[in-house]
């Protein structure tokens, strides 16, 4: 149905036109999902919006084909293309936040497409939203219409976009990272809604996404882009049992799992190389294993390995040796000792105010009670979805945020109103690594001085010599070039910034390195490269951590404990076998059930959790997860549950175990 | 050889201050890469660095105008030295012959007559009512009156060819100097400037030379023989008051953001940092000058301190002093009418600045808040600082020459383009209409202003992390 | 609603005492209420009976912030600042000093300004927002270049000259309308015309220049692409989904000068011969007649703060972000 042949897009920058996408082609068939996969900034996006022909300002279409059912889009006049636009071919964005127009309706803004579509208006079409409304899933339609976006949720303006989307009835559906906005478990309910949609329309389907979990439950055939180009096309059977492509199978060797617990992730050495200093070869060849002469000097060409999986490749052999081996970690199969920091019943409570003397009308309870031990050399990974009051507690233990309540002990000393001198002789044994790491570092400061800002503060290391020389070891220790030192934080990727980051909060010595989802802002060959970092930091430097997540493969694969968090309380925490194995909160079966799994073999059956998480500011009452709680009970509606021990390590608050 | 008294002015002391901060900020610059890489942008820039250079013309005439001094008067052996009343700068003296050939009264541009009537004695003829002969407007044309397109013209090439000449040399220097940073010299110097391959905006500072050289040369050339912007009231020359006039803008322009700079930037970071009771004391206090509207507040400002200058004569020896003073009054009191807007912008910066994560992981190693301050909010808000000194210049030199004309600019004595424009509107109901005092002062304005515009518009698009 | 009118009113009560105590300390820290009877009284005159003449006439002999001899409350309440400020607050502002009640004067001179400043700001809005809704649509044409340039140029050109050469153009060398005067009823618009054009014109620079902005910025936004993935023309694209959203913060700007258009302009006013307040405020100046100036400047800030409170409800009507919190 839809086919692109050889379209190349790019972007001006002054007198220059950069490709981005650098003649890639494929072809969708009626009611098949294609998908589109790669890193950041591979060009996957702008080949959506170039075969919508939406591209940004800056973009531009510098040839190629692009034929919906054999009439070439890219030459129609602009007034043509329109009537394409929506009507056959529609598209959802990344951000339903910023997608949908704020000062109109859902009604005004579905309307203005069925209006335009087909002619409908009036009562007809308020029927006609309402029961697209019905079929995206949106309890109490007639009500929804008349509201403005920012009265719905993340999840729910999703829903509309795809409302809006279905409007026009179209043959073909590009979903543009449908679900990286969104929670996992909302996640999950998107994903179902769009595969549902698409069996009953017989829609074709590009999805776009960098997930290789999102890719295992949608895509029928699966395409891989890196660096503007396409390298190996699949259907979803050969792409999950034979990956072809030494690109591809390091993704798959990237990704953090269970069962690579006790070896280092593999990694892609390098980075993408610029729009501006492309390779002349093959554009993987400085990053690949497997790199032949002939690489670097000729772009290979498509080779077909199996009936409809093709490669663009030199390299004929089959899949990578296990790395295992290389350079495995041992673990430190610690025992649980005596825990040297200890959270009680800690409470972080924002007020409301309201009015012309600012009463307080009410509380945000972001974190509500959490009690909780850390002990050396150990992690323990805080698992929540968004708003569920992780980041807090990560930031009320560095008293960053007074806590309302509660206490936070560190050996022997109270940390909670601690103030002026002890707060900062306390404040040496906790650092923090933040999520993300374009906003974590100074763009004004250069890298030494970054590092040695905590040194400095916390009066390490006062001579400037010894300063230096500690700068540098540890620059060394997280992998970077020496000559760091004097440069700034644009100068480097991603990756690298969170590494700075790291030596920065390692440069006073901590026990405990509070990580608030550090890679959750990185491509996954580089968060490899980062959990790898951690792994050797914490057995050459016996430090603990506190990995705030929302990323269960990356608990998996670091976390010795885990502690569940939902709106503002634990519900269950415990070793991480225990949890991760046997999981006995439904909050918990859920999320991990809802975890779109890069593997062929899907879990048994996903529970599905209606809705989204309530806000802290108003909690239901009794146990805060019984409006989604598939087995709630009365008396979950009544009292918030106790915890209960399972195990000496594993405790659960819920009814169900009561 | 003519003794003289420095004499140093308040104003001439902040702009020489402003002089020697721009070019500390300048060392500041060349050693912090990411400030150094927006400055490039902004010299890579064809009209910013179009506009820099004509503002770079006008900087140079104020500069010149702010080495003031008072001459020796002659004096007998043995008396003791004595000065004269009247405060003369360096520009003065280098405009000598503009400052001192003063006319009767009006005259038009290259007129060799005054523009009124007079009875005058005819040798023969008796006395005649006729426009009489200037003084000095194209004296050196004697009887051939009538020749004066023609002379005039004559000048103005010969001074132009001499302009082309000299803008020939400043461009040969400027090549070399492109050459010499260009180590692989497949094109030569001059081949890069003319194709634009340079980083810096050569070709457009270079063509703009050319046209200031070609109008500047010429001008001066002549006026040396007429009055090109004529005359005016009093006699004097128009082309000299506009040249005056220049520093009073740059001083409104300049000083004024100076004067509330300290203050805005203190203010609205400490607001947004730390919060609570601070921030709603500082928000009171703007909110009370910003409700006041603002031409009232300078309007009491400007008449009390006028009742201060008028009820203490002793405080000023001389005339210039007094009219400063009344000046630098001015710049403080428009800067504190102006200061809460850039305040309450920095004060919004900081609120979102302090939740950065760099900002906490400083706080978590218990940085203090000052330190913080210094180290990590204030070089992040520099960009704005920047981009609203440039931008406000513009509306200040405006803004001058309107309340001037209200009364509540400048000291009547001192001229600005305020007063030329206020002393010339009441010539426009006469009839033939005497044009050119009002005329040179809007045309000086708008250059100026223009020029300003649209440096601020290059310098923003250059800071601006939003345009990058 | 009402209650919450009626929070902000009393909120600016505060503001309304703090704009009062910087027009006290302006005129009273630099100098004395004698050096002002002096200034007053001229040269000739100055005795110092005739100073406390002047001094008890008009309220000045009082101490001016607090009055030690007076005891309980009336040690505030009977000083200058008290009595001056407290009585501004229920409209009376006192005399001139040629003796005519200021409060009457203001009444009075109300009317012509606000026959000037109305007409300015609407055609003006209008002209300006649809100026920059021009350029923005047409973005990166020849036409928005040029229009952008002709903009900067425009506003490079200082007001003065716009009333100036309007006046010699228009009136002297045309001789269209009168050049100055005001005339009462239905003739006024032969007086107004002139005045209104210019106005509108100078201000057309910098504010379409403002809006241009605002409306690029809302062009680069995400849910202009969702709507042109609808398949919607670019014009609907920019009546519904465009301007909608740039009308909140052009809003702000806006809503906020309405309440001062009855200030009347400064300089049109006195150029044309306006008997409205602006060319009132500047004969004050000239005369230095500081009761009227500290009359003027209290009406003003009054008159901000219901600008600020008439932003504040325009914001709910046309922001539902707004109007459902």
């Amino acid at each position: 149905m839809l086919k692109v042949e050889n379209l190349r897009l790019g972007f001006t920058a002054g007198k220059k036109t950069l490709a981005a996408v650098d003649g890639i082609s494929f072809a969708i068939a009626k009611g098949e999902t294609f998908a589109l996969l790669g890193e950041s900034g591979c060009g996957k996006s702008a080949t959506a919006q170039g075969i919508m022909r939406l591209l940004p300002a800056a973009g531009r279409i510098l040839n190629g084909r692009v034929t919906l059912d054999g009439e070439e889009l890219l030459s129609l006049p602009e007034a043509d293309m329109r009537a394409y636009r929506g009507s056959r071919m529609a598209i959802i964005f990344q951000e339903p936040a910023t997608s949908l127009n704020p000062v109109l309706t859902v009604g005004q803004q579905i309307g203005e497409m069925l209006a335009r579509r087909l002619g409908t208006d009036g009562v007809e079409a308020t029927e006609r939203m309402v029961d697209l409304l019905r079929q995206v899933g949106i309890a109490d339609p007639e009500r929804r219409l008349t509201e403005y976006p920012f009265q719905l949720s993340g999840g729910m303006k999703q829903r509309v976009m795809i409302a809006i989307a279905l409007a026009g009835e179209p043959e073909l559906l590009i979903a543009d990272e449908p679900t990286t906005a969104l929670d996992v478990t909302v996640q999950a309910q998107i994903l179902d809604l769009l595969a549902k949609l698409q069996a009953e329309r017989g829609m074709g389907m590009l999805l776009i996404t960098h997930d290789l979990g999102v890719v295992a439950r949608m895509a029928h055939r699966i395409g891989v882009m890196y660096a503007g180009e396409l390298v190996e096309v699949a259907s979803r059977e050969e792409f999950f049992t034979r990956p072809r492509h030494p690109y591809t199978q390091a993704l798959f060797e990237a990704l953090p799992d269970i069962s690579r617990r006790d070896v280092s992730l593999a990694t892609i050495p390098g980075q993408v190389p610029a729009l501006t200093a492309m390779p002349a070869g093959c554009r993987f060849a400085d990053r690949c294993q497997y790199v032949m002469p002939v690489c670097r000097e000729q772009s290979p060409q498509w080779r077909e390995s199996a009936v409809g999986h093709v490669v663009r490749c030199h390299w004929q052999g089959e899949s990578v040796a296990s790395n295992g081996a290389g350079h495995g970690i041992t673990e430190q199969d610690l025992t649980p000792g005596r825990a040297f920091l200890e959270l009680a019943d800690l409470k972080v409570h924002f007020p409301i105010r309201k009015g012309f003397l600012q009463r307080t009308v009410g509380h945000v309870r972001a974190v509500d009670g959490v009690s909780l031990a850390i002990s050396a050399g150990r992690t323990l990974a805080l698992v929540g979805e968004s708003g569920c009051g992780k980041t807090t507690v990560g930031k009320s233990l560095l008293q960053l945020i007074q806590p309302t309540a509660g206490s936070v002990r560190l050996g022997d000393s109270e940390l909670v109103g601690l103030k002026g001198k002890r707060l900062r002789s306390a404040r040496r044994h906790l650092q923090m690594v933040f999520q993300d790491p374009f906003a974590s570092l100074n763009p004004r400061l250069r890298v030494g001085e970054i590092i040695a800002e905590g040194m400095g503060a916390l009066g390490i290391e006062a001579e400037a010599a010894a300063q230096t020389a500690a700068v540098a070891a540890l620059l060394l220790q997280v992998g970077l070039p020496g000559d760091a030192v004097d440069r700034y934080p644009h100068e480097f990727s991603g990756g690298q910034r969170q590494r700075i980051a790291i030596a920065r909060a390692l440069a006073v010595q901590p026990e405990l390195l509070i990580c608030d989802e550090p890679t959750s802002a990185l491509d996954v060959s580089v968060q490899a490269q980062i959990l790898n970092l951690l792994k050797k930091l914490q057995s050459e430097l016996g430090v603990a951590y506190l990995f705030i997540t929302h990323n269960f493969a990356v608990v998996e694969y670091l976390a010795h404990d885990v502690a569940v968090m939902y709106l503002g309380r634990i519900v269950e925490r415990g070793r991480a076998e225990e949890v991760l194995r046997s999981p006995q909160h439904p909050y918990t079966k859920a999320l991990l059930s809802a975890v779109p799994v890069p593997r062929l073999d899907r879990p048994t059956q996903a529970i599905k959790l209606p809705g989204e998480t309530p806000s802290p500011a108003n909690p239901p009452t009794g146990c805060h997860f019984h409006p989604r709680c598939p087995q709630a009970m009365d008396v979950c509606r009544q009292r918030y549950p106790q915890a209960t021990d399972i195990s000496a390590t594993h405790a659960v608050s819920c009814h169900l175990l009561g | 050889m003519m003794g003289f008294q420095i004499v140093v002015l308040w104003s001439d002391v902040l702009i020489w201050l402003l002089v020697a901060a721009g070019v500390g900020v300048g060392f500041l610059i060349a050693n912090n890469p990411p400030l150094l890489a927006a400055w490039r942008r902004v010299g890579a820039s064809r009209v910013g660095m179009a506009s820099a250079t004509v503002l770079l013309v006008f900087i140079l005439i104020g500069l010149l105008d702010s080495l003031h001094y008072r001459a020796q008067l002659e004096s007998k052996a043995g008396q003791k030295a004595s000065y004269a009343v009247e405060v003369l700068s360096v520009l003065d003296a280098l405009a000598v012959p503009l400052r001192s050939r003063n006319e009767k009264t009006y005259s038009e541009p290259f007129a060799t007559r005054l523009y009124s009537k007079e009875t005058i004695d005819v040798p023969g003829q008796g006395s005649v009512r006729d426009y009489p002969r200037l003084k000095y407007g194209g004296k050196h044309l004697g009887e051939r009156e009538d020749e004066v397109a023609a002379d005039a013209g004559f000048t103005a090439f010969r001074a132009a060819g001499l302009a082309f000449v000299g803008w020939a040399m400043l461009a040969a220097l400027a090549a070399a100097v492109v050459a010499r940073g260009s180590a692989m010299a497949e094109a030569s110097g001059w081949q890069r400037i003319w194709r634009g391959e340079t980083v810096f905006a050569w070709d457009a500072v270079l063509i703009t030379f050319g046209f200031i050289l070609l109008c500047i040369v010429p001008l001066f050339w002549l006026a040396g023989q007429y009055h090109v912007f004529g005359t005016d009231k009093v006699g004097q020359d128009v082309l000299y008051q506009v040249l005056k006039s220049v520093r009073t803008g740059l001083i409104i322009g300049l000083v004024t953001t100076l004067v509330m700079l300290p203050m805005a930037v203190l203010l609205g970071i400490v607001a947004g940092y730390f919060r609570g009771w601070v921030d709603d004391v500082i928000q009171y206090i703007y909110t009370v000058l910003n409700s006041i509207p603002g031409v009232l507040l300078i309007a009491a400002a400007v008449l009390m301190m006028q009742v201060v200058i008028d009820t203490h004569p002793e405080w000023f020896s001389t005339a210039a002093e007094r009219a400063d003073l009344r000046l630098l009054a001015l710049c403080f009191i428009l800067g504190i009418t102006s200061w809460t807007g850039l305040c309450r912008l920095l004060r919004g910066e900081t609120l979102k600045l302090r939740e950065l994560e760099y900002i906490q992981a400083a706080q978590a190693f218990g940085v203090s808040s000052w330190r913080i301050i210094v180290r990590h909010i204030l070089p992040n808000l520099m960009h704005i600082v920047i981009i609203s000194l440039v931008m406000d210049f513009s509306g200040l030199v405006l803004a001058e020459a309107v309340l001037s004309y209200v009364g509540i600019g400048v000291d009547p004595t001192m001229t600005s383009f305020g007063t030329m424009i206020n002393n010339a509107r009441m010539e426009l109901g006469r009839e033939p209409v005497v044009w050119w005092s009002l005329a040179a002062a809007f045309s000086a304005m708008f250059i100026l202003v223009l020029a300003a515009n649209l440096f601020a518009d290059a310098v923003r698009d250059a800071f601006d992390p939003r345009a990058t | 609603m009402l209650a919450y009118i009626v929070r902000r009113l009393l909120y600016a009560l505060p503001i309304l005492i703090g704009v009062n105590l910087v027009t006290f300390a302006l005129f009273f820290v630099v100098n004395t209420p004698d050096d002002m009877a002096r200034m007053q009284l001229g040269v000739k005159r100055v005795t110092p009976e005739a100073i406390q003449k002047w001094k008890v006439e008009r309220g000045y002999d009082k101490p001016l912030l607090i009055n030690a001899e007076a005891s309980g409350l009336s040690t505030v309440t009977d000083t200058v600042f008290f009595q001056k400020s407290a009585r501004m607050f229920v409209g009376d502002f006192g005399r001139a000093e040629d003796g005519r009640d200021i409060a009457r004067e203001i009444s009075g001179r109300m009317g012509p300004s606000l026959a000037i400043a109305l007409p300015t700001f609407i055609l003006g809005l209008l002209v300006t927002v649809t100026f920059a809704l021009t350029l923005a649509f047409f973005r990166a044409t020849a036409f928005d270049f040029w229009g952008v340039v002709l903009c900067v140029a425009m506003m490079s050109i200082s007001g003065l000259f716009y009333i100036i050469g309007g006046q010699y153009l228009i009136s002297k060398l045309w001789r269209l309308v009168p050049i100055s005067g005001f005339g009462a009823g239905l003739e006024a618009w032969r007086f107004l015309i002139l005045p209104v054009v210019i106005g509108v014109i100078s201000g057309i620079g910098s504010s379409t220049r403002w809006y241009r902005t605002i409306f690029l910025e809302e062009v680069g936004k995400d849910y202009v692409r969702t709507a042109r993935a609808k398949g919607l023309p670019e014009t609907v694209v920019f009546f519904r989904h465009v301007l909608r959203n740039a009308l909140i913060p052009i809003l702000t700007g806006v809503v906020v000068v309405i309440p001062l258009l009855f200030m009347g302009s400064l300089l049109t006013e006195s150029f044309f011969g306006i008997p409205g307040l602006g060319s009132y405020t500047i004969d004050a100046i000239n005369a230095q007649d500081f009761s009227v100036v500290r009359s003027m400047v209290f009406i003003g800030s009054v008159l901000y703060i219901v600008g600020l409170i008439l932003t504040d409800i325009s914001y709910t009507l046309v922001d539902p972000r707004i109007r459902f919190e």
